[in-house]
């Protein structure tokens, strides 16, 4: 964390050292190396190999700005779209998604009520020039103009290849033959050490092996003039950002590589220089000239301040309109829901004793929007049970090793770096292969072979997955990720027992902890049920390049099994109770703790260590177990309403089945919608919440404010909801406002490169980002998160730590906290709460689930404003 | 049983009719049409084949339908059956079927759903008909869609640059082939005086007392037909397009390159092998170029690292396998090998997404650190090299780019220079004097003639270049074809005595009608547009997708494509060349391969690419 502070620190420096050199003319600019590669490297997306899928924030580079200021500042720069079209804003105001009266507001609110008509007219029929236009490209555009020569095509599907090969994770069959040196010592040797070159003319080949070889020396015979040194690597890079960023974020965390490679951007910088001054000595046959010696046009600044126009107004309107046109709906209905708990709570006096005596079991979730429903289904399945949410890691951080694997997993949120390493153990189960998936086809004589042989099985295979599709080792099961049947070394009881200074499992102390810490924070301290659920999540899916991004965000985009066994473990350990016991959380000797998994694609649930509970509790599971079922049942319904191959009308089972195949279709581009529509984070008891249906868009985290007067536990609440929830929400906005630029397009052309990424065709650059069809169901919308406590120490708790502060201040998530006592809700606005009156009043009800998603609307197309209609409004149930 | 034939041919004709009337938004219904063609077509072909089989398998040959016949000249539609058939028939309408239903599926609510299934019963058809054809004609009309198709599915995703410039880099080389074809076609019109049919090939004692009369023809067209197959089935040196064309979603990419399309070469030469299967030097031809393919393009295969592009070489190296096979005459064997080759490289290709998972996982287990040698060995170095010039796919495309396509262009800019407005004058007063020429025959010297009809067929071709080689004008670029079009008949008509105004009508109007529809399309663009230079790609599709398609249809009715009287023209016209007139065929074939190439560079650079206008989200030009 502290880095991240430093970091930023350091990027403000710059900004104002770049502002501060705008004073300067050109020509004194002088070029400072390593500076404009930090630069780069902050800019260039940050998206690591696909394995480890982590969201984050698209734009985290602008994030010390205000967010319109910094989504029209990247858009000038990068250009790309930063908010949605105009015309799309206007139809969504037409069928009635951006309520009237939400729009009158926000334009009084930000122009004054003087103001409504004049910008009313120019928000709903004014035409405007909506062309973006960028300020990178603008330099290296010359080339071309000035001498016919179309370097991004001569220099690019090389560069790439000879990239990819290099990083190359186990596709080639014949590997890169220098592979164990850095990049450009691999490329050297293997200049030397073969009759062929790299280059096509002798200048370039020369330079390679010129001593202490810099940029600037590279870009003086390229360009001349140090002032257009930045602007022109800025161009070059960001003409392939996607390979660019991979390789700085190789540089950066070379561990999420499994084969080890030494790559920096310095050294992808100096190898493309060559190539162009290869290309151009080649194709021009050195009649040309440095760049600047050719060229009229002044530096461009690139990070020179961008003046506000009346569009980006019109823009703030429509998309804070959007936003509100729903939230206000969600506040309205949280108020209202929590108005009449009060008045009936008055009624039912009952203790809080009694209450926990009747559950019949509890069950802890991820806060992930996709249990959403589903924790609405159980508690409607079975009504003394009670559920709760916290970040799918459970409050255990470590590193996993699976039985025989030669790597460790990390399982706890991306920022985090644990001390600890749990292993599996006795697992007998072997793992299976599958032929189809030998690279050796392609060789001459095992390619003969093979299509003599695998050929007429892969035809059977074929017809088999299309019509009667089912799991396959080659397709991601989040079941496979631990062997249930295996065993796990959680605890440690000497604390020298460790591997690669790592400490093997908890030792009693830590595990007490870290279970006094998430239950404390979800407020489960007493009236303990017999049994406990710890429930993790996972995503099975086929032919999915993506499946990372489908997994748990807590635990670094991988399913949460280990976590949720660990911590069931943990929590059963007797000597583990004795502390918490100290500590004054009491768990009777007749609780037990079961760990799960919960595929959110195939919609199933396994339970962990079964064995291991007592009879009475066998019984109860066998009992809580059809509830779940039929909760999955139902959460499988309310899931296929978005997915127009499958009619939510037919009979549950059949639905059910549906879901399941879904999840082992190779033809599947959507096995599951991933978190999109997410919109809100609730922080505060369920029952702030229950009966207020949300339609699986919000993030659940546990609170009990009562628990907690001083904010204390909130702190660390709060703290990771900005970068996990609000870097999950913001990649699906850039993602869906710009799905060419800022996504990943669509997934259908996409082609593996060397195990790590994704690009289209065989010469494309990578596609970092979101692709079409993840954020097609996508509302762009920013966070809402709602915290039920007292304003003022929602607001001291915000204010905490700096980096927590800014998600808020510059808005690129909204807070809203709602007055446990009074029900009142605020707003956080400019760095203060302030009273917020809901302009909804009429929340309807619904009193069969079954009715509600067998008549909500499918979408016509996937276009925003239609898209948008699938989305349910908020509604109370019982 | 032969009258059953031509229904084979039909269903998937009328299913891609029929699928074009289905709006876009009625996903089932597109495809459903489509799986339910391409399965009853399939199931029909199983249950034919049954009988075919009872009644001890005979080649089954039947005259179609007579599109043009004048004394001398016929072009007519021939359907043929075979062994050959069988195989390729029950293959393709298999792996068809299940790609159609795996597509269902993933295409759903893909802009371009109809699209691809359009395009998928168009390919169907052209697949049928070439696998049916009896005679060149037939053939040469299916390979004509086939290519179109290939372009359509290749810049499937229109919007970006890359599919844009892949699909007219592939459609280029597979025009090449065409003119092959049609050379072959010509030649063979001369040999035979006739339109053999494959029956007819298949007749021993003719076709090899044939051979032995005009070797040197006979050379030709089996060269041809043989560079046809090689572009077709992308073999060294024409293998860089296969890789970069896998660009449209994948399901496209596994029917397309993974499968049926890339093996139609294979299917030619095994077509046509009677014809050349005693010539010794023609089959060491193939032999060399299956075995350079197979080695090279293993090795190519070998250093690849993104999962598409290893599976396209890994098939091109089988595909070189087969070709050897062809030619060592072990038939049977190629079969077998084709029908595996087919399914597994379509396999591969639908599931290669799932590569990144399973290796991944594969390798968190069983991961073995490489251990590198040292390097100075002569071996390593060799080895080395190797490893260089495959990850360079050895130059091939460079090397194309250089000695095919630079030259070309190059000449077509050289008349760039000059002032369009004096050269558009005297190019129509040189036309008109041409044409007052042909009206009145007799009063020209022959000597005259003689030059005359050169230099039309020149200028002909120089037109074509320079509308090929046009930057600023698209409207100048387009009547630059529109007119090199009427240079070259003038050429053939003033030489020929036998060539009819009949001939010539049906030439024209099949011109007359695209040139116009082409023109208006192209000024309406430029009423709204302002500027339709063609410097880079437009993207003009996303505001006026009717003026693309109009003119996309232009484009096609211009460079003739089958069933349009442009055509049974271009077919006219060559059959009018005499054997002899090497110049008058040169400027010919260049002209009809550029042409093409020409029309669809005039659509892609206005209509496809990136979209100049930038306010929508807009591709970056490396994706």
């Amino acid at each position: 964390m502290n880095n991240a502070i430093t970091l930023k620190k350091d990027i403000l420096k710059m900004e104002n050292q770049i502002d501060a050199s705008l004073k300067h003319s050109p020509s004194n600019f002088s070029f400072d190396e390593a500076r404009v590669l930090h630069e780069l490297k902050h800019y260039l997306p940050s998206q690591t190999p696909l394995k480890d899928f982590i969201h984050h924030n698209s734009l985290h580079a602008f994030q010390t700005m205000k967010f319109y200021d910094a989504i029209f500042k990247a858009s000038k720069i990068f250009g790309f779209q930063a908010t949605m079209e105009l015309h799309d804003f206007r139809k969504l105001f037409e069928v009635g998604r951006i309520r009237a009266e939400i729009l009158d507001r926000v334009i009084i609110d930000k122009k004054g009520k003087e103001n409504l008509i004049t910008w009313k007219n120019k928000v709903l029929s004014k035409n405007y020039d909506e062309n973006v236009s960028s300020r990178v490209g603008l330099l290296r555009g010359n080339w071309k103009r000035r001498y016919q020569v179309d370097l991004d095509n001569m220099v690019q599907p090389f560069l790439f290849r000879v990239l990819c090969s290099y990083l190359d994770q186990g596709i080639a069959i014949w590997e890169f033959p220098i592979g164990e040196k850095s990049f450009m010592n691999s490329i050297k040797e293997l200049e030397q050490t073969s009759f062929t070159s790299f280059f096509k003319t002798a200048r370039a080949k020369k330079l390679l092996f010129q001593q202490n070889l810099s940029i600037s020396d590279l870009l003086k015979i390229l360009i001349g003039d140090e002032a257009y040194y930045e602007q022109y690597l800025f161009d070059q890079q960001f003409s392939h950002r996607g390979w660019s960023g991979l390789v700085a974020a190789v540089e950066t965390n070379p561990e999420t590589l499994l084969s080890p490679k030494k790559i920096s951007l310095n050294d992808l910088i100096v190898f493309e220089l060559l190539l162009e001054i290869d290309n151009l000595d080649y194709a021009l046959d050195k009649k040309w000239k440095p760049l600047c010696e050719s060229i009229n046009e002044a530096p461009v600044d690139l990070f020179a301040k961008v003046d506000n126009t009346e569009l980006h107004e019109v823009f703030k309107i429509w998309q804070d309109a959007f936003e509100w046109s729903y939230y206000d709906e969600v506040l309205a209905g949280v108020k209202q829901l929590s108005l009449s708990k009060q008045k009936n709570d008055s009624h039912v006096l009952s203790s809080e004793e009694d209450l926990g005596r009747a559950k019949n079991f509890q069950a802890l979730f991820c806060i992930d929007e996709r249990e959403c429903s589903l924790r609405r289904h159980i508690e409607s399945m079975d009504s003394s049970c009670e559920t709760f949410g916290t970040p799918g890691f459970f409050s255990v951080e470590f590193y996993f090793q699976a039985h025989n694997a030669k790597f460790y997993d990390k399982l706890c949120p991306a920022p985090v770096t644990p001390k600890y390493l749990i292993k599996e153990f006795d697992v007998t189960e072997k793992r299976k292969h599958d032929l189809f998936y030998t690279n050796k086809s392609h060789s001459f004589h095992t390619g003969f072979i093979s299509s003599f042989i695998l050929g007429f099985w892969a035809a059977i295979r074929l017809v088999q997955n299309l019509f009667k599709p089912q799991m396959a080792p080659a397709i991601s099961n989040a079941f496979s990720h631990m062997n249930s049947k295996g065993k796990l070394t959680i605890e440690n009881t000497n604390t020298s027992d460790r591997e690669n200074n790592l400490q093997i499992g908890f030792t009693v102390d830590e595990m007490a902890a870290r279970v006094a810490s998430l239950l404390n924070g979800i407020a489960l301290t007493k009236n303990f049920a017999p049994v406990v659920y710890v429930i993790a999540h996972g995503s099975s899916s086929a032919n999915n390049p993506h499946h990372g991004a489908h997994d748990c965000g807590a635990c670094s985009g991988r399913p949460g099994s280990v976590n949720a066994r660990v911590f069931a473990a943990m929590a059963n350990n007797v000597k583990v109770r004795e502390q918490l016991k100290q500590q004054g959380i009491k768990i009777p000797n007749e609780t037990q703790f079961i760990g799960g998994l919960h595929d959110t694609a195939a919609d199933e649930i396994e339970f962990y260590d079964l064995d291991d509970l007592n009879i009475i509790n066998v019984q109860k599971h066998k009992e809580n177990a059809v509830a779940f079922e039929n909760a999955l049942d139902l959460n499988a319904k309310e899931r296929s309403r978005r997915f127009a191959s499958i009619n939510t009308k037919r009979h549950i089972k059949k639905i059910r089945q549906s879901i399941k195949e879904r999840s082992v279709s190779l033809f599947e581009p959507r096995p599951e919608l991933g978190h999109g529509t997410n919109t809100l984070c609730i922080v505060g008891k369920r029952d702030l919440t229950k009966g207020l249906f949300l339609d699986r868009r919000a993030f659940l985290n546990s609170y009990d404010y009562k628990t907690d007067p001083e904010g204390v536990f909130l702190t660390g609440i709060m703290k990771p909801l900005g970068p996990v929830c609000g870097g999950i929400n913001l990649e699906y906005y850039f993602s869906r406002v710009d799905n060419y630029k800022l996504g990943a397009g669509t997934k259908l052309p996409h082609n593996v490169m060397g195990l790590f990424g994704v690009a289209n065709s065989s010469d494309g650059d990578l596609r970092p980002g979101l692709p079409w069809q993840m954020i097609e169901v996508h509302d762009p919308v920013r966070l809402l998160i709602i915290v039920e406590h007292f304003p003022d120490v929602v607001l001291k708790t915000v204010q905490s730590t700096p980096e927590m502060y800014e998600w808020f201040i510059n808005e690129w998530v909204h807070l809203a906290a709602v007055n446990p006592e009074t029900s009142e809700i605020f707003y956080f606005v400019k760095g203060a709460f302030v009273p917020y009156q809901p302009l909804a009043n009429q929340i309807h009800f619904f009193k069969d689930v079954h009715a509600l998603l067998e008549d909500a609307k499918g979408m016509e197309t996937n276009h925003i404003a239609h898209a948008t209609q699938e989305n349910l409004p908020i509604y109370f149930y019982n | 049983m032969e009258k059953v034939l031509q229904f084979f041919v039909f269903i998937p004709f009328i299913g891609y009719i029929a699928s074009l009337f289905i709006p876009e938004k009625k996903e089932k219904i597109i495809s459903g049409i489509a799986i339910a063609v391409v399965g009853i077509h399939f199931s029909a072909l199983l249950i034919f084949v049954g009988f075919w089989l009872m009644g001890s398998a005979p080649v089954l040959n039947i005259k179609h339908l007579t599109l043009y016949s004048e004394d001398k000249i016929e072009i007519f539609i021939n359907f043929y059956f075979d062994k050959l058939t069988v195989v390729f028939a029950l293959v393709g309408s298999s792996i068809t079927f299940l790609v159609a239903v795996y597509s269902r599926f993933y295409l759903h609510r893909d802009s371009g759903f109809k699209r691809f299934f359009n395009t998928l019963l168009l390919f169907y058809f052209a697949y049928t008909l070439i696998i049916f054809s009896g005679n060149f004609e037939t053939l040469f009309v299916g390979w004509e869609f086939l290519g179109i198709t290939s372009f359509l599915l290749i810049v499937f995703y229109r919007d970006r640059y890359l599919p844009v410039k892949n699909g007219l880099k592939t459609i280029s080389l597979y025009r090449l082939g065409d003119v092959c074809l049609i050379l072959a076609l010509w030649m063979s019109h001369h040999l035979w005086h006739e339109n053999i049919t494959f029956l007819k090939l298949n007749d021993f004692q003719l076709v090899a007392s044939h051979i032995e009369e005009h070797n040197y023809s006979t050379t030709f067209i089996v060269v041809m037909l043989i560079i046809a197959a090689a572009i077709k089935s992308a073999q060294i040196p024409f293998s860089s397009w296969l890789p970069r064309a896998m660009e449209g979603p994948t399901t496209s990419s596994a029917i397309f390159y993974g499968s049926l399309s890339v093996h139609l070469g294979v299917f030619l030469l095994l077509r046509t092998y009677p014809y050349w299967q005693t010539l010794t030097s023609i089959k060491a031809l193939v032999i060399s170029i299956g075995v350079v393919t197979a080695i090279t393009a293993s090795l190519i295969a070998r250093v690849q690292s993104s999962v598409k592009t290893q599976i396209a070489y890994g098939s091109i190296s089988q595909i070189g396998i087969m070709f050897i096979e062809v030619a060592l005459g072990w038939h049977e064997l190629v079969l077998v090998h084709f029908a595996g080759n087919a399914f597994l490289r379509t396999y591969q290709l639908l599931v290669s997404p799932s590569m990144l998972g399973y290796l991944i996982h594969d390798q968190f287990y069983n991961y073995m650190p490489k251990k590198y040698g040292a390097n100075n060995s002569f071996i390593r170095k060799l080895s080395n090299t190797f490893y260089l010039w495959s990850i360079k796919e050895w130059n091939l495309d460079d090397l194309q780019f250089r000695f095919l396509w630079m030259p070309i262009k190059k000449t077509g800019k050289l008349f760039a220079i000059i002032n369009k407005e004096v050269l558009s004058i005297a190019l129509f007063m040189f036309f008109l004097f041409g044409l007052f020429g042909f009206l009145n025959g007799n009063s020209i010297p022959k000597q005259l003639d003689d030059i005359l009809h050169l230099l039309f067929g020149f200028t002909g071709m120089i037109l074509i270049l320079n509308a090929f080689a046009e930057r600023k004008n698209a409207i100048m670029a387009w009547l630059s074809i529109v007119f090199s079009q009427c240079y070259i008949i003038l050429s053939i008509a003033l030489h020929n005595d036998n060539y009819q105004f009949r001939e010539i009508s049906i030439y024209i109007s099949g011109l007359l009608v695209s040139g116009i529809v082409g023109y208006l399309c192209l000024k309406k663009l430029k009423k709204l547009e302002k500027n339709i230079d063609l410097n880079g790609f437009s993207g003009h599709i996303y505001e006026h997708p009717r003026i693309a398609f109009l003119f996309l249809l232009s484009c096609l009715g211009f460079v003739g494509l089958p069933f349009t009287p442009s055509f049974i023209g271009i077919d006219l016209m060559f059959s009018h060349i005499h054997r002899n007139e090497y110049l008058l065929i040169i400027f010919s074939s260049v002209s009809f391969l550029f042409i093409e190439i020409a029309a669809l560079r005039i659509y892609a650079r206005l209509f496809l690419g990136p979209h100049k206008k930038t306010y929508h989200p807009i591709a970056y030009r490396s994706s």
